[in-house]
């Protein structure tokens, strides 16, 4: 059965942004997210670009790749640049069409905010969907937020059940393929029909797979258990995440990254975008 | 008689991606009647073969053929394909999801949009066939024995009153009394209602005793089809695709190794018992 699904994207590779360490691309992530949005003028996003696209290189990921990450967004960036177009009330009317009016500053701030959410989501990718697995990532997490434990948030075992939903994402897909086939041999029909047949249609999947699906959390439990799990207390780990110099490098490159968009919003002003 | 055909059948998975996978290879093939098995080692193709046969995979070139017509001459017509060639997937128990047993084993005729009585009538056969047990048929399913409701699943297929009914690992999981038993009402039930059995396994005990003809796939292609006889005498291309023989077929060759020769096509125990009597007598 095809099923695309968002995460689970991870591409094999040894780049440099595949070997940092998932906690430092974390922090990197969120200060670069909020970089994007300091960026205010056209020489701000132009740098934004040229170190998202110097990101893309370095990771080694094809563009093909990249390309069909962006498909989804497509209608959120296509709605918000129509929008922009045509409610944005500016001085240098281009086209008077009576009811709407499309002014030369409502072209120019649409392509800036969909390039604002193309490079946010390019750039996250890079960091965290493309070069880091999920277990990497919710490892990552756990550490990151561990300090949180000691003021009795269950930091561990929230992360826990994130490492057991994602393992069991695949597998719940594939299970879901076979009891559809099941039921398609019985002449269930899931294609056709209006809105309530469809939906009732769904019935016979969803029973069947929520049945498998706690049969599977009560023997993993018990298997769990078996192996003597108590939760996070005193629980050594199996790869130790270990902070190298270009872990921190890259820290201090997005920082400064972050202080000279702040440089050149002062600085440079100019055409900038209005949000 | 109903008769299902490949012809020229190939069908690849993930077609042009790195995870290519040639399942079947030019296979040709016809089904009548009787119990035909259908044996092969994991990855040999078996299960994708028979989700061919009722139109649940389409083949990536060639046909199936149902009576001689083309199952996917029209897409939309599909679906009658899977009413003619009754399918029950391996631990079909998993695929229980209604209210009561009766509910559930009405499913299929329901879709077929028989009339209530209609539907009634065949969900009573059905769980004859299948030996469910009558008191528990307005109960909810999921209060079944692992047997029980293998049992019901397997009804709500009967149900449909397909011309084939085919079985894939039909037995899995069970313990010995419930594999005769699911294995024996199966075979009770074709005689009885004429409808020709596919059951794919890899128990050589059980194809053994069940089949009236065996198909043995490896790696994508048809390398054995005969009678039961036929292919278990064949014991050293078996082991050398990674099957087995039953076990008394292994017994007669090697008791043929050392002299005592009852035939290389031994392979159900009183047949054995029978060859070896005679042999005492002489």
């Amino acid at each position: 059965m095809k099923m695309d699904i968002a995460f689970g994207q991870y591409c094999e590779g040894n780049s440099i942004l595949h070997r940092l360490d998932p906690r430092a691309k974390l922090i990197i992530s969120i200060i670069y997210i909020v970089v994007l949005f300091l960026a205010k003028n056209v020489f701000t996003f132009a740098l934004l670009t040229l170190t998202t696209m110097a990101l893309v290189i370095l990771s080694g990921i094809s563009l093909r790749v990249i390309a069909g990450g962006l498909k989804p967004i497509l209608f959120i960036a296509l709605f918000t640049a129509i929008i922009n177009i045509f409610f944005f009330t500016g001085d240098t009317l281009l086209v008077d069409l009576k009811i709407v009016k499309i002014y030369l500053e409502g072209l120019f701030n649409a392509g800036l905010i969909v390039l604002r959410i193309v490079l946010l989501i390019v750039s996250t990718s890079m960091f965290l969907t493309y070069t880091t697995t999920p277990l990497a990532l919710t490892d990552g997490m756990e550490r990151l937020l561990s300090p949180l434990a000691k003021i009795g948030v269950p930091v561990h075992d929230f992360s826990m059940m994130m490492t057991i939903a994602l393992r069991f994402i695949p597998t719940l897909i594939e299970e879901t393929g076979k009891i559809m086939n099941a039921q398609k041999a019985r002449g269930a029909d899931f294609t056709s029909g209006g809105l309530i047949k469809r939906a009732r249609a769904i019935i016979p999947i969803i029973i069947p797979l929520f049945v498998s699906a706690f049969r599977r959390a009560g023997d993993l439990a018990t298997a769990m258990e078996c192996r003597c799990y108590t939760g996070g207390a005193g629980r050594t780990r199996m790869n130790v995440l270990h902070a190298k110099w270009y872990d921190f490098a890259f820290v201090l490159a997005v920082t400064a990254l972050g202080a000279a968009v702040v440089l050149m919003n002062i600085y440079l002003p100019g055409y900038t975008v209005t949000m | 008689m109903a008769e299902i055909k490949l012809c020229d059948v190939n069908y690849i998975y993930n077609k042009g991606t790195p995870y290519e996978a040639h399942a079947l290879k030019n296979i040709n093939l016809t089904i009548g009647e009787g119990i035909t098995g259908i044996i092969g080692h994991t990855g040999s193709g078996k299960s994708t073969m028979v989700q061919l046969f009722n139109g649940l995979a389409k083949p990536s070139s060639g046909s199936v053929l149902l009576d001689g017509r083309d199952i996917w001459e029209k897409s939309e017509r599909v679906r009658e394909a899977r009413f003619r060639a009754g399918l029950v997937m391996q631990y079909p128990e998993y695929q229980l999801f209604a209210n009561t047993v009766y509910e559930d084993i009405a499913f299929g005729p329901r879709n077929m949009g028989l009339s209530e009585d209609e539907v009634n009538k065949r969900v009573i056969d059905a769980a004859r066939f299948a030996k469910v047990p009558e008191g528990v048929m307005n109960r909810s399913p999921f209060d079944l024995s692992g047997g029980q409701k293998r049992r019901v699943a397997l009804a709500g297929v009967i149900a449909m009153r397909p011309e084939f009914l085919i079985l894939d690992e039909p037995a899995a999981g069970l313990d010995p009394g419930g594999r005769r038993s699911i294995l024996g009402g199966i075979k009770e039930f074709g005689k009885a209602s004429g409808t020709s059995v596919i059951v794919v396994s890899h128990s050589m005990e059980d194809m053994a005793s069940y089949c009236d003809r065996i198909i043995v796939m490896a790696s994508g292609k048809i390398i054995m089809d005969g009678t039961p006889a036929q292919v278990f005498s064949r014991y050293n291309e078996l082991i050398g695709v990674g099957l087995d023989v039953p076990q008394i077929t292994r017994v007669a060759s090697a008791l043929a190794e050392h002299g005592l020769d009852i035939g290389r096509d031994v392979y159900t125990v009183g047949y054995a018992a029978g060859k070896l009597s005679e042999l005492f007598d002489k």
